[in-house]
């Protein structure tokens, strides 16, 4: 492999491994962020003569060496903890602690603006540029760069304990890590943009991290069942809705990782919302194998995400099912139960009532809403997929 | 890191609690301090008088008012300084103060030390 190839492979799958280990050593990003920076300008200079045979361990020794030539300069600088030194930087074996689970519970610590987790969270565990977290959250570059080093000098200032939490605040804290992962596979739920993928990788580090949390492996099973339809999701520019896609077109290999986190999640025996958002994915995921959608169980997985996580969206998840599974006026009772001006701003909303007033031979009321739902959708996919839908209806006899 | 937690409360936040819970609000407090004395991190601690006693200096001295610096619906009601090693230790003793049940704990990192 090219010094270059080979290069940009440790970048990636060492940058956040890496950082952990000095940010957390020094309670400072900012500056661990400059002694890596330097390191990897260093190896770009070296590899291509002399390729050192563990690129981690070379890296760590470079930087460490930076941060404490600069501690002699700067007294600012102040180390918590000793920062390990490979024994043998040239070896193999050298083993670097793995400190990227505080790292994470850093990025979403609640002294932190909690829009800022994901960023965070890209930025410090993935190497992601500010440029590019910007354009995923639709933000001007100088915007997300400002908030981004203001968040990294709160925690620098304000010392924030690079460490996993007590057992009393762990699942507070635990989710939301969770929550701020989730954020950068929602951000991007269509997987048409660059964060998909990068979700799937945090969310499976968690699970490297965390092995027997049910939730952790919840998530992890969520993003790779839904990124397994990424192939499937979008047919002539136009949105195909899950039970419409062509399960032929599914990532199988995907399916399998998130039915094995699935399952390792069901025997720990502990439900939660992602687990419960897994499940409901997997019931549509069985199509490949079976052939049919198993509607009943979804009516009842939906109805048990709405208790336990009672959001708008699981609501609409819900009356939608029992529409599909046959039942389209308890559906649309469950529906009308939401709150007038909260559904009529909520676009997916609009488009379930479009659908089951369809179910019930309401055509007329049924446009109406398609043309609701239509106004509140900005992506070109979904606008097109719905005004195929309103279309079909008038059609209609 | 010294850091220091300042306790505002409104006065509505009062508004609801009974009276016999209010006359055991001076003992938590003093049980708190304890707590923070015992821990060998308290460094200080003040309790304040109402707003409307509180006097403002300012223009250089030119200037003495009746009142506080500004009208807020929060007022500070005291202060306590502690040496602890980081944030997350510190919130860990705020949501142990009283105030934290009554109105609000502000904390903020000492700027002396850098």
């Amino acid at each position: 492999m090219a010094p270059q190839e080979r290069m940009a492979e440790v970048m990636r799958s060492s940058y956040g491994r890496l950082l952990a280990i000095l940010a957390s050593r020094t309670g400072d990003i900012l500056i661990a962020e400059d002694a890596l920076s330097d390191a990897f300008a260093k190896a770009l200079i070296h590899w291509p003569d002399d390729m050192p045979k563990n690129p981690e361990a070379w890296l760590l020794t470079v930087a460490r060496n930076r941060l404490i030539d600069g501690q002699r300069r700067d007294a600012r600088i102040d180390f918590r903890d000793e920062l390990p030194e490979p024994q043998e930087p040239e070896a193999h074996s050298t083993e670097i602690p793995d400190d990227r689970l505080k790292l994470m519970f850093v990025c979403a610590h609640p002294a932190i603006d909690p829009r800022m987790h994901t960023p965070l969270m890209l930025q410090t565990v993935l190497g992601l540029d500010a440029e590019e977290i910007a354009r995923a959250f639709l933000l001007p570059h100088t915007t997300m760069a400002k908030r981004l080093v203001r968040a990294k000098r709160k925690i620098r200032d304000t010392a924030v304990a690079f460490q996993v939490p007590e057992v009393e605040d762990l699942p507070s804290r635990l989710s939301a890590v969770l929550e701020a992962v989730y954020g950068a596979f929602s951000q991007d739920w269509m997987g048409e943009g660059p964060l998909a993928e990068e979700a799937l990788f945090l969310a499976t580090l968690m699970v490297d991290l965390m092995p027997d949390d049910a939730e952790v492996l919840g998530l992890a099973a969520l993003i790779a069942f839904s990124l397994s339809r990424e192939q499937a999701r979008i047919t002539d520019g136009q949105f195909v809705p899950l039970e419409e896609q062509d399960p032929t077109r599914w990532n199988a290999a995907l399916i399998q990782k998130a039915v094995s986190y699935l399952t390792r999640a069901q025997a720990i025996g502990q439900l939660g919302r992602f687990q419960l958002e897994a499940a409901i994915q997997s019931v549509h995921a069985d199509r490949l194998h079976t052939g049919i959608t198993n509607w009943a169980a979804l009516v009842q997985l939906h109805l048990g995400l709405s208790h336990i996580a009672p959001t708008i969206g699981a609501t609409v998840s819900y009356a939608a099912a029992l529409g599909k599974g046959g039942k389209p006026k308890d559906g649309l009772k469950a529906l009308l139960e939401i709150d007038e001006k909260v559904r009529a701003g909520f676009a997916p909303a609009q488009a379930t009532q479009a659908y089951l007033l369809s179910q019930l031979g309401h055509v007329q009321e049924a446009a109406t809403a398609y043309k609701r739902a239509i106004a509140l959708t900005p992506e070109p996919a979904l606008l097109r997929h719905l005004e195929s839908k309103r279309k079909r209806l008038v059609l209609k006899p | 890191m010294r850091y220091t937690f300042l306790t505002y409360s409104r006065p509505e936040d009062f508004a609801n609690v009974p009276p016999e819970e209010l006359g055991q609000l001076k003992g938590l407090f003093g049980a708190y301090i304890g707590s923070l004395k015992e821990a060998g991190i308290l460094v200080g601690v003040d309790w304040l008088q109402p707003v409307s006693n509180a006097t403002t200096v300012s223009d250089g001295g030119d200037r003495i008012q009746d009142g506080p610096f500004a009208e807020t619906k929060e007022t500070l009601g005291g202060y306590m300084t502690i040496e602890v090693p980081d944030l997350d230790t510190a919130i860990a003793w705020a949501k142990k103060c009283p105030m934290a049940k009554y109105g609000a704990v502000e904390i903020r990192p000492t700027a002396m030390d850098a």
